[in-house]
């Protein structure tokens, strides 16, 4: 294993992180808060994403809705998520946070509403 | 004619910022003014997470973002007008508006806040040479089809400049089934946020081109090819140039504050950040006009935006409360040195309570760089950034009571 | 079978229909785009000569002339913008005075009224920024500008008005002899008339060619164009500098709705459908415009577009029945001054037609037609009216230009009306400011989708094969 750089998008402050192996595993430097260290030990294991997308409504004023997975998905299931969320159609009124399906393509975690959408 | 003691102009992240900072500083009578069919402005259109870390340590979308403070605004009772436009801003604050139920409308007030936000640079203003197809777009007009309207603007794409919307579509096309060729970007760095690039085009194998621009538009209908070339010296070099062939062309090459009523109102306005020029409350060049958010310099973060919009609402408050200050010298404030510009520019020389906050831009990418303020010949702070890029707001924050009797205040970054 | 096919509804076109749509004749307008304007009158510099440039004894100098002569009037009539700025030939050595002598005089022969040749000192005083190396100028007051698509859509409303009727998105494929006249094949079927005119701009050539052994040539003199915002605002006269083989040269000049313009170049391109700027071309307009006008303002340029004039070898328009083609006529070679001279070329054509066909006047013509309502024309008092009437015209859609819903509900409406994105911004100029259309295309594309009936995919830029999106999201 050789030594990696990685760029922490924890938040937009968008830190430097080095990691060096050291056996099975890897010393971290860089970060600058918890979430920055956190982040890198994922991203050299399993690395995670959050999914924003849209979906489409049924007798709403607007067409669609915006949503997002109320947590981190794997990174390898985004397309996989997308295709999940593409096959939705969520009837209105929708409340920001509604749960519009309990567990996203069978990751475990849930898609939530990010806006409001009245009924038509 | 209707009185308000405190009109916002604009119902975007500033306004409702500054409004409930009005209100929250004693002020009934605040009225928000917004064009669009619904508060929260651009955010509504930017379903991505990323906002919210500094304000409610939670990564949010931007329509949560905007919900937080859209409900914050209804519970204090702030009345806002939706579908409105503001056609005029007179010097003497009488603010001319108009939507379909009421016609034209005079307000006078006490202040006013300008919280118009920005826009887009059009493909015009870049003199990209060619046809001029439909299928070039502004990364923004892209994300607000796509994300509030549900239609794709195309498949094949290729985005100029890597501002953070540009970053951001090139994600949301390919989660639509969009493939993006490339994203050029004329700068030797990135406009955008570096977290941006590595889960927006990174994660998807999308190539950053750096210095690099469109130097052809192909198809006189559509969109049919753009070709990108190498940039030297501000020039194109001969045979760098890459033809992609593509139905669409994505705009994201730099945001201008949006300030024709400002100049309406006699503001003057800064040359650097094409937003007026404030003092430390705020406060543009016409008396008990202040100004917050993207109008005022464009922002990075909205976390920034709702800090120095609650500040500017709070300084609107005062005036209308208080009335104008006696008249007093500034000192003025003068970036150098590697930084570009500064909000404020200048400081009252009667302000001398409580601290102020410089917000700047950096001109260049520098790495392990001190941000220096001085007031007159002594050096003041000295704070170490690993890095600073443009893309990037910096911020330092001083106590009043330490610039008092300065000449001048001098920013600059040092080795 | 109608009475007269007229090829092409640009100004030249629509000039014609509107002149014989004063005769009891039925009249049919073909054209291969799919509104009026959508040529070479769309891109041009959107200025009335004065008629001092055209050689005497010409066509262009006549109908320049009389276009001139009659164009403000018209503007009242029909009720486009048009400005009688005046404009300034600028002299800028002092070897070249001769040449501004010739050109004074030649502006006398054509009958140009008041023309005047003014010193450094008094051109300063009128336009203060102009480069120093300006050492006199001629300075022509009847020289003005008007809104090119005010003029084209006001004269084709006013014809259709009156009669005439347009097809669009119909190219010409084939035109044949019939007994009684031509039938015209186009892409929308074939139409029968007594009478052809033809005036497809740079396509002249090649509709000419369809009829006659005697070949036509039309040279495609492309011209690169910046246009600056309204804060760039520089001049208040048109500028010239003096003019060389290939025409007029770069120009300096207000537009009637406040911007700049900048250019022409003139570049000689083999295809007729090649409207892109190039850098070259674009550099070139800026450099000449920048050694007329003291720090331009290039920076703000808020669009940068190419036009094609439509050149013809012998430098004269060619206004004539073809040779072994009874009635069928030539409005060909119509570059500048063809935006001044258009509604003379209407009447000249018409008169030909007139004789032709022995037409009789109609005791019903309208003479004038009402544009589009602009709002900020009107007092706060009227506009509330307005408003309570007709609430559209209180939500503002294009913020740069301060357009609202109602003018571009009145866009679409309209005879001959907007049927793309294109086409409303020629006619209320919603999308012609600063940010491009940034903010209030997407409305105004929602709008066309609910005005017209359409699905929003069906909607253009500038007709078929312009669609603005490519579908749904969610749906693959």
């Amino acid at each position: 294993m050789e030594t990696k750089i990685l760029t922490c998008i924890g938040c937009p402050l968008g830190c430097t992180l080095t990691a060096v192996p050291n056996g099975e595993s890897f010393d971290i430097s860089g970060y600058t808060c918890k979430r920055g260290l956190e982040y890198a030990k994922k991203e050299l294991t399993r690395p995670e994403r959050t999914v924003t997308s849209t979906v489409r409504v049924s007798g709403g004023k607007a067409s669609v809705t915006s949503v997002r997975t109320a947590s981190d998905i794997p990174k390898d299931a985004i397309f996989r998520v997308m295709e999940a969320i593409n096959a939705i159609v969520a009837p209105a009124p929708i409340a920001i946070g509604d749960i519009l399906c309990e567990d996203i393509a069978g990751t475990g975690v849930a898609l939530t509403a990010t806006k409001a959408v009245e009924e038509k | 004619m209707n009185r308000i003691g405190v009109l916002v102009v604009g119902g975007g992240p500033a306004g409702l910022a500054a409004a409930l900072a009005a209100k929250e500083n004693g002020i009934d009578n605040v009225l928000i003014l917004e064009r669009d069919q619904e508060l929260g402005g651009i955010l509504n259109q930017c379903i991505h997470n990323g906002f919210g870390l500094h304000t409610f340590k939670q990564e949010l979308t931007g329509p949560e973002y905007a919900g937080r403070f859209i409900d914050r605004v209804k519970e204090a009772g702030i009345p806002y007008k939706l579908g409105t436009m503001v056609m005029d801003i007179r010097p003497d604050r009488t603010v001319l508006a108009m939507n379909r139920e009421e016609g034209m409308v005079e307000y006078a007030c006490d202040a006013v806040v300008l919280a118009m936000g920005c826009r887009e640079r059009p493909r015009g203003a870049l003199n990209i040479p060619g046809y001029r197809p439909a299928g070039i777009y502004t990364a923004g007009a892209a994300q607000r089809l796509v994300n509030m309207e549900g239609y794709m603007p195309g498949k094949e794409v290729v985005i100029l400049g890597s501002g953070d919307i540009g970053l951001i579509m090139a994600r949301r096309m390919t989660l639509e089934g969009a493939k993006v060729h490339v994203v050029a970007e004329l700068m030797p760095y990135s406009g955008g946020l570096k977290r941006n690039i590595v889960q927006c085009l990174d994660d998807f194998g999308i190539p950053l081109k750096l210095s690099h621009t469109v130097v052809d538009i192909q198809g006189k209908k559509r969109v049919e090819g753009v070709t990108i070339a190498r940039v030297e010296g501000g020039k194109p070099v001969p045979g760098t140039e890459i033809t992609y062939k593509c139905d669409t062309l994505l705009l994201s090459t730099g945001l201008i504050p949006e300030n024709e009523l400002s100049l309406s109102a006699g503001v003057e306005l800064s040359r650097i950040t094409s937003g007026p020029k404030v003092n430390e409350s705020f406060e543009t060049s016409v008396p008990g006009v202040f100004a917050c958010g993207n109008v005022l310099h464009v922002h990075d973060l909205v976390d920034y935006v709702s800090e120095e919009a609650a500040q500017a609402g709070k300084a609107a408050a005062e005036y209308a409360k208080n009335g104008a200050k006696p008249a007093c010298d500034t000192i003025p404030l003068i970036p150098t040195g590697g930084v570009r510009y500064t909000v404020p520019v200048a400081i009252r020389r009667d302000a001398n309570q409580g601290e102020v906050t410089i917000r700047m831009r950096v001109d260049n990418v520098y790495q392990n760089k001190y941000l220096c303020l001085y007031k007159d010949g002594e050096r003041l702070v000295r704070r170490k950034r690993m890095i600073m890029a443009p893309g990037e707001m910096e911020t330092l924050k001083i106590d009043l009571s330490k610039l008092a009797g300065a000449e001048q205040i001098t920013l600059r970054l040092e080795d | 079978m109608v009475d007269i096919i007229i090829i092409g509804a640009g100004v030249s076109g629509s000039a014609v229909a509107r002149e014989l749509s004063r005769y009891q004749a039925k009249i049919l307008v073909l054209d291969k785009e799919e509104d009026v304007c959508c040529g070479t009158s769309k891109a041009n510099s959107a200025i009335v000569h004065g008629g001092f440039d055209a050689e005497p004894g010409t066509l262009k100098a006549k109908l320049n002339i009389r276009g001139s002569r009659v164009m403000e009037q018209l503007s009242k009539d029909l009720d486009f913008h048009y400005d009688r700025c005046g404009s300034l030939v600028l002299c800028m050595a002092e070897e070249d005075r001769p040449k501004l002598r010739r050109l004074y005089e030649k502006g006398v022969a054509n009958g140009v009224k008041e023309l005047r040749i003014i010193d450094a000192q008094e051109l300063r005083q009128m336009e203060p920024n102009l480069c120093d190396d300006a050492v006199a100028a001629l300075w022509v007051p009847s020289g003005a500008i008007v809104c090119p698509f005010g003029l084209n859509i006001a004269m084709a409303e006013n014809a259709a008005a009156n009669g005439a009727e347009f097809v669009f998105n119909a190219e010409v494929q084939n035109i044949t002899k019939t007994e009684n006249g031509w039938c015209v094949s186009t892409t929308q079927g074939a139409f029968e008339a007594k009478v052809v005119i033809n005036a497809a701009g740079v396509h002249a050539g090649t509709i000419h060619n369809l009829v006659s052994d005697d070949k036509m040539t039309i040279i495609n003199r492309r011209g690169d164009y910046y246009l600056l915002d309204k804060t760039a605002k520089c001049v208040s006269h048109t500028i010239f500098t003096l003019p060389n083989r290939m025409g007029k040269g770069v120009l300096v000049s207000p537009t009637v709705h406040g911007n700049t313009i900048v250019g022409p170049t003139a570049i000689d391109i083999p295809d007729p459908e090649n409207t892109a700027t190039t850098a070259a071309g674009l550099q070139q307009a800026g450099q000449k415009a920048s050694y007329m006008v003291k720090n331009l303002p290039l920076r703000q340029v808020i669009t940068s577009f190419a036009g094609l004039r439509a050149h013809h070898p012998d430098d004269d328009f060619i206004i004539e029945e073809v040779e072994g083609a009874p009635g069928f006529i030539d409005v060909a070679g119509i570059e500048s001054p063809g935006l001044s001279a258009s509604p003379a070329i209407g009447e000249y054509v018409a008169e030909i037609v007139r004789d032709l066909l022995k037409l009789e006047e109609k005791e019903n013509f309208i003479s004038t037609r009402k544009g589009i309502l602009n709002p900020s024309e009107l007092s706060v008092e009227e506009r509330n009216d307005l408003i309570r009437e007709n609430p559209a015209y209180g939500q503002i859609i294009c913020r740069c230009e301060s357009i609202s819903e109602g003018e571009i509900l009145d866009a679409i409406h309209r005879p001959l009306g907007a049927r793309s994105l294109d086409g409303v911004k020629r006619r209320v100029r919603a999308g012609m400011g600063r940010c491009q259309g940034g903010f209030c295309a997407p409305r105004v594309m929602e709008i066309l989708a609910r005005e017209l009936g359409v699905n929003p995919l069906e909607v253009t830029k500038e007709g078929p094969g312009s669609e603005l999106l490519v579908g749904k999201t969610k749906e693959g």
